[in-house]
């Protein structure tokens, strides 16, 4: 027995750790082959419209994009734990309620972007608490807030549209519809939280208990990771992600109604599965936010410019969950085998 | 003085009685074999030593101290250590991942610290290495054999210096070679005055390795006697309730 024990070293064991390059490990990706689309995609909307390329259209797509992708990477961080957040769009009109209401009554925006944060980590903790504590099912709960947050934003603004914004009136405006460089300020929060997210999910350990919750929450617990906190943790997160947004959407539309932000979940949770964050929890990556996002506007921005009907797009978001979800389920199968 | 005791130990789940009364105490180096029928109460035994769930009644005494476990990291902190009968594995974290999951390797100042990649696959090598194991750190769990996610398993409870080691049926789902390993680790650990509490169904297990049976049965300690004045045969009896004490 010792003969045949005996001849394995720990050198062994170590050089062959990661005999695969990087090419190999980038073709591996969903969120690489999303992101070659989106780039094909481009191409070939620059080639089939000449308004794609122009200036204007693309400012107009990196911010649509920036909105849903900033909220994307708080989606994927709930659902690398295994969970869903049904309740973005709503709070999105929330916490732009709480801040049109802030600083119409003459509040600097400082206040008016304090009471978004404010009231969307709020909803995150309520959401969080009842999924991780309570143990109640994360469509449920989400589905229930998505439901009250809206209301309370029509209650709060008596569902009248909102458009003066007191003395930081243009300040918000600057904030949420201006550009550094060029660069519309939405895309540059996106990165920013973009850089962030990643840097959470890959080097702390918070993010590696994300993953092990979304993996085995069993294991997790047993192996003392604190489950609870770490899930609310999550939905504060992605509340908090919506929250920013709601914001931004208010500076650059220069008006909150009560419908902003309806239906966004869904565009929101294409986005990160399409960017690979699996539903069953456990995968899921910032960069696949964000590239899903794009995937997302650039063929949505297409719609528009090849003059498609704009009825069509909730179809084309809807099968895209679909058939990433689908792809997905194909690819593992086919792996196992 | 004992690194563990328990006194009087029950534990129902509704109408099922899974432990009823058992008293247990186990000396610094021993090696206790802990055995009885499905059902018989063994990982409720090990879920209320590791601190998933507390007694319904009975005391738990770590090192002469009476002791309330109120989660899994307060057992740990107590220096007690668990291979859980599911190995409670992540799938799709890599073996160096579960192995240090709950206990991750940082490196930085104060409050700002990241993950110590290399820190945690070196070390992660290093015990696989002392347990023979063919298993690579960075190896997903996913794609692993029966034989290696059990060596994850083990490893995991290698990394700090534990007082106690309780291992829900390490050997179920392993080669011969490997389950040859596993009991020479479980001596490894008893040399180093390490408590052992080895649930197994295989008898030749139990009798290479223990010094100590405890038998259960239906929830109740049944046989608690050295190995040297026993033989399979009478365990068996034991365990079935052919023989009803011992
Ligand atoms: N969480 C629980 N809730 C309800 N009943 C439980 C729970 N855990 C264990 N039981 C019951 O307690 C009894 C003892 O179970 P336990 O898992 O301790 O048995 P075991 O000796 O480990 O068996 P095996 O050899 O099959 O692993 C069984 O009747 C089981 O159904
Ligand atoms: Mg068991």
């Amino acid at each position: 027995m010792t003969q045949i024990t005996r001849d394995h070293s720990p050198t062994d064991n170590l050089s062959r750790q990661n005999d695969r390059g990087l090419l190999a490990w980038l073709i591996g990706r969903q969120a690489f082959w999303v992101f070659v689309a989106a780039v094909l995609a481009c191409l070939a909307l620059s080639l089939m419209s000449d308004r794609f390329a122009t200036g204007q259209n693309l400012f107009n797509v990196t911010r649509n994009f920036a909105f849903v992708g900033i909220i994307a990477l708080g989606m994927t961080v709930v659902i690398i734990t295994g969970g869903i957040d049904l309740s973005v769009g709503s709070v999105v009109v929330m916490s732009a309620m709480v801040t049109a209401v802030l600083m119409e009554s003459g509040q600097p925006v400082l206040v008016g972007l304090a009471g978004a944060i404010a009231v969307s980590l709020l909803i995150g903790a309520i959401n969080g608490v009842l999924v991780a504590s309570l143990g109640m099912p994360p469509f449920v709960v989400t589905l229930g807030m998505l439901s009250v947050a809206r209301s309370l934003a029509m209650v709060l603004s008596n569902n009248k549209m909102i458009f003066e914004f007191g003395p930081d009136h243009s300040l918000l405006l600057a904030l949420g519809g201006g550009s550094l460089a060029g660069i519309p300020n939405p895309l540059i929060v996106l990165v920013v939280l973009a850089l962030i997210t990643w840097f959470a999910l890959t080097w702390t350990r918070w993010g590696r208990r994300l993953y092990a919750i979304g993996g085995n929450e069993h294991a997790a617990i047993l192996t003392g990771v604190p489950v609870k906190a770490i899930k609310i943790s999550a939905y504060m997160f992605c509340s908090l992600c919506a929250g920013l947004t709601g914001f931004l959407e208010t500076g650059w539309l220069g008006s909150v109604t009560t419908n902003l932000g309806q239906g966004m979940e869904l565009a929101v949770i294409a986005a990160a599965v399409i960017g690979g964050a699996h539903l069953a929890g456990g995968i899921g990556s910032a960069f696949g936010a964000v590239v899903g996002a794009m995937l997302i506007e650039v063929i949505r921005n297409s719609l528009i410019l090849l003059g498609i009907s704009s009825f069509w797009q909730g179809a084309f978001v809807g099968s895209f969950i679909v058939i990433a979800v689908a792809f997905d389920r194909f690819r593992r199968h086919s792996n196992s085998e | 003085m004992a690194v563990l005791e328990l006194r009087n130990v029950s534990k129902h789940f509704g109408a099922i009685e899974a432990l009823n009364d058992v008293s247990l105490s186990i000396e610094p180096g021993e090696v206790v074999g802990l055995v009885g029928d499905n059902g018989a109460g063994k990982s409720t035994l090990v879920k209320i030593i590791a601190g998933n769930f507390p007694p319904s009644s009975g005391e738990l005494h770590v090192s002469g101290e009476l002791t309330q476990l109120h989660n899994p990291a307060d057992a740990r902190a107590k220096g007690i250590e668990i291979v859980y009968q599911d190995l409670a594995l992540a799938n799709n974290l890599s073996a160096a991942g579960n192995i240090f999951l709950g206990r991750e390797k940082t490196i930085g100042v104060g409050p700002f610290r990241i993950l110590d990649y290399q820190g945690m696959y070196k070390r992660a090598g290093e015990l696989f290495a002392e347990l023979k194991s063919e298993t690579r750190p960075r190896d997903l769990v996913s794609q692993m054999s029966g034989g290696q996610r059990q060596a994850v398993a083990i490893a995991r409870t290698r990394l700090s210096d534990p007082r106690i080691v309780l291992m829900d049926e390490p050997t179920a789902a392993i080669s011969v070679r490997q389950v040859a390993e596993v009991l020479n680790l479980i001596r490894r650990l008893q040399s180093r005055a390490i408590a052992v509490v080895l649930i197994s169904h295989r008898m030749p297990d139990i009798f290479a390795v223990t010094d100590r049976l405890v038998v259960l049965r239906r929830g109740r300690k049944v046989a608690d006697k050295r190995v040297a004045e026993s033989s399979p045969e009478e365990v068996t009896g034991l365990i079935t309730g052919a023989i009803e004490q011992a």
